[in-house]
């Protein structure tokens, strides 16, 4: 029960963060925030690698590999395609 | 210790994604924000990796790797017109990665040789405890519906597949909704019932793949947004069956940014998510017909024409839509806005919040083409000023110019926050046809005294325009 109540206290609160970082975020940028964002989103990989190299069962461990490929493909696109597009808002002088 | 040292690298981790998504709120801090969340990324793995738990690294590194190479070559060819559907593919990969590793913890839950961690997940009557079932039952709903769904809007986006349903779909839905809650129950009565997780992903994905299909066209970005959301919520799910810290934070903080961007998106329709999930828009009876709103009024004009009234104008205003990126018009509008600053003309971008087919997207493209981003105007930046403009310029754009959103109560866009591109001197639609938008109403706008409708291909009337200028 304690741990869960840790838990939640932590996602109420990160959730207040997250509303006020993300209402400044200008609508210019609102593209590169759901790529970027959504690249955070595959922290999942965290759980997948735990899954994958406990081998406490073979299906544990084939499911955490097949969401570690999953969460890898997300992770790594995602921040290198949020890479690609913010080199492309310029302001000339 | 282990543990201590690998939760307080988990901390900084997500203060560097927090760090992260603030800097994205400054195009000039965006680039340094973004490298802070991938390092931040880039610890949280590195720390996982050390611990106890993690025994054989083969395939953690095969999965690494294979997963790292498929990201990057995605990331490297796609098209920004694309880019809705890439994020969509992405936002259901990292879905289905959290509906896996909840299915593994549950798995790993019936082991009789459990581990000291698992033990805190585990009740005094040897079974696993309620929230870790409840957490992983959540992490295999949306997960799940995150992932179907995702696929079915990449296929629409990608105009693969466009079937809009059939009548009664919002029904069958919502016996899915009952059925996955159903087994849910179970599994959190019944944990050691193994199948019934693999029941219940396959109820959901079957929601996720019905609640998507009805929804299509201008309501895409809405989608895009929300499943966003959901592949968060879906993480920190998995969080709280893992108990882990920074997949709770972090789930939570793309849950915030995606639900923010559906509002936004939401507002800038006037509708509720409720009725962009679950409604269709179209004309409703009584609306004027084609006939009565354009007949006889309609003027039309040349390329030479249009090239004369930008030259002599000195303030430009250009609206792009959806129209100007279908027909890859994004270079040739750099252009002309090149040929008339280099006249003295000053040229800006009014963008509305759903032109594009994702939050921010026309701004991507026109920022590939070398646009600078501060000539781009958010609605309500421009509005008050379109009285000083000279002419706008509306490319590939209908509903959101249609000015019957501002005077017709019963028109289906009906207190839809518009660009006032009326109130400018004169207004040029580039245009194929009078053909609706999504809406499906006429547009009052194309029969205004001070407008001109100039009717092509977006990207080849474009090109005349600018031979236009330079002959003049």
């Amino acid at each position: 029960m304690e741990t869960l109540i840790t838990g939640l206290t932590i996602f109420v609160l990160a959730i207040y963060v997250g509303v006020e970082i993300i209402v400044k975020v200008p609508p210019t940028l609102h593209t590169p925030l759901m790529s970027g964002s959504n690249a955070i989103s595959g922290i999942t990989a965290v759980g997948a690698v735990i899954s994958a190299g406990s081998g406490q069962s073979d299906v544990a461990t084939w499911l955490g590999f097949g969401a570690l490929i999953l969460a890898t493909t997300n992770v790594v696109g995602g921040f290198v395609v949020t890479h690609r597009m913010l080199g492309m808002f310029k302001k000339k002088h | 210790m282990r543990e201590n040292l690998i939760n307080l690298t988990y901390l900084f981790a997500s203060l560097l994604f927090i760090l992260g998504l603030k800097g994205l709120g400054h195009p000039r801090s965006a680039v340094k924000g973004n490298l802070l969340g991938a390092f931040g990324m880039f610890i949280a793995i590195a720390a996982t990796l050390v611990d106890r738990r993690v025994l054989s690294f083969e395939l953690i590194a095969f999965g690494l790797a294979i997963g790292s190479v498929l990201g990057t070559v995605m990331a490297i060819k796609v098209q920004m017109t694309a880019m809705p559907q890439l994020v969509a593919l992405f936002n259901g990969l990292g879905g289905v990665a959290s509906t896996f590793v909840a299915g593994a913890a549950l798995y790993e839950a019936q082991q009789p040789s459990t581990q000291q961690q698992l033990l805190q997940a585990i009740g005094a009557g040897g079974g696993p405890e309620l929230h870790f079932l409840v957490a992983t039952v959540a992490a295999g709903i949306v997960g799940t519906v995150t992932f179907t769904g995702s696929v079915v809007a990449f296929a629409k986006l990608q105009e693969i597949f466009d079937w809009p349903g059939f009548t009664g779909v919002q029904v069958l839905n919502g016996l899915l909704v009952a059925a996955s809650l159903g087994l849910g129950v179970w599994i959190t009565v019944e944990p050691s019932a193994l199948n019934v997780f693999w029941m219940l992903t396959l109820v959901a994905g079957t929601l996720g793949f019905f609640l998507v299909v009805p929804i299509g066209g201008a309501d895409m970005p809405v989608v895009i947004a929300l499943l966003n959301s959901y592949s968060g919520i879906a993480a920190a799910a998995s969080g709280f069956v893992l108990q882990n810290n920074v997949l709770i934070i972090s789930g939570a903080l793309v849950g915030a940014s995606g639900i923010i961007l559906t509002q936004n998106m939401c507002k800038a329709m006037n509708r509720s998510l409720a009725n962009v999930m679950f409604a269709k828009l179209g004309p409703k009876a009584g609306g004027s017909s084609a006939d009565e709103v354009y007949g006889g009024r309609v003027k039309s004009t040349t390329a030479e024409e249009v090239a004369m009234i930008l030259e002599s104008a000195s303030r430009v205003v250009i609206v792009p839509g959806y129209g100007l990126a279908v027909s890859q018009a994004q270079h040739a509008v750099r252009d002309l806005t090149q040929i008339l600053e280099d006249r003295g003309v000053l040229v800006e971008f009014a963008i509305h919040p759903v032109a594009g087919r994702m939050p921010g997207h026309m701004n991507v493209l026109l920022a590939e083409a070398e646009i600078d981003y501060d000539k781009m105007k958010e609605m309500d930046e421009i509005n008050p000023t379109f009285g000083q403009v000279d002419v706008a310029l509306v490319i590939g754009a209908n509903d959101v110019v249609n000015p019957l959103a501002r005077t017709d109560p019963k028109s289906p866009i009906a207190g839809m926050p518009i660009l006032d591109v009326d109130h400018a001197r004169t207004v040029i639609i580039m245009k194929r046809s009078l053909s609706p938008g999504f809406a499906g109403i006429p547009n009052p706008l194309f029969a205004a005294d001070n407008t001109l409708m100039f009717y092509g291909d977006g990207k080849k009337a474009l090109l005349d325009l600018n031979a236009a200028l330079k002959a003049l």
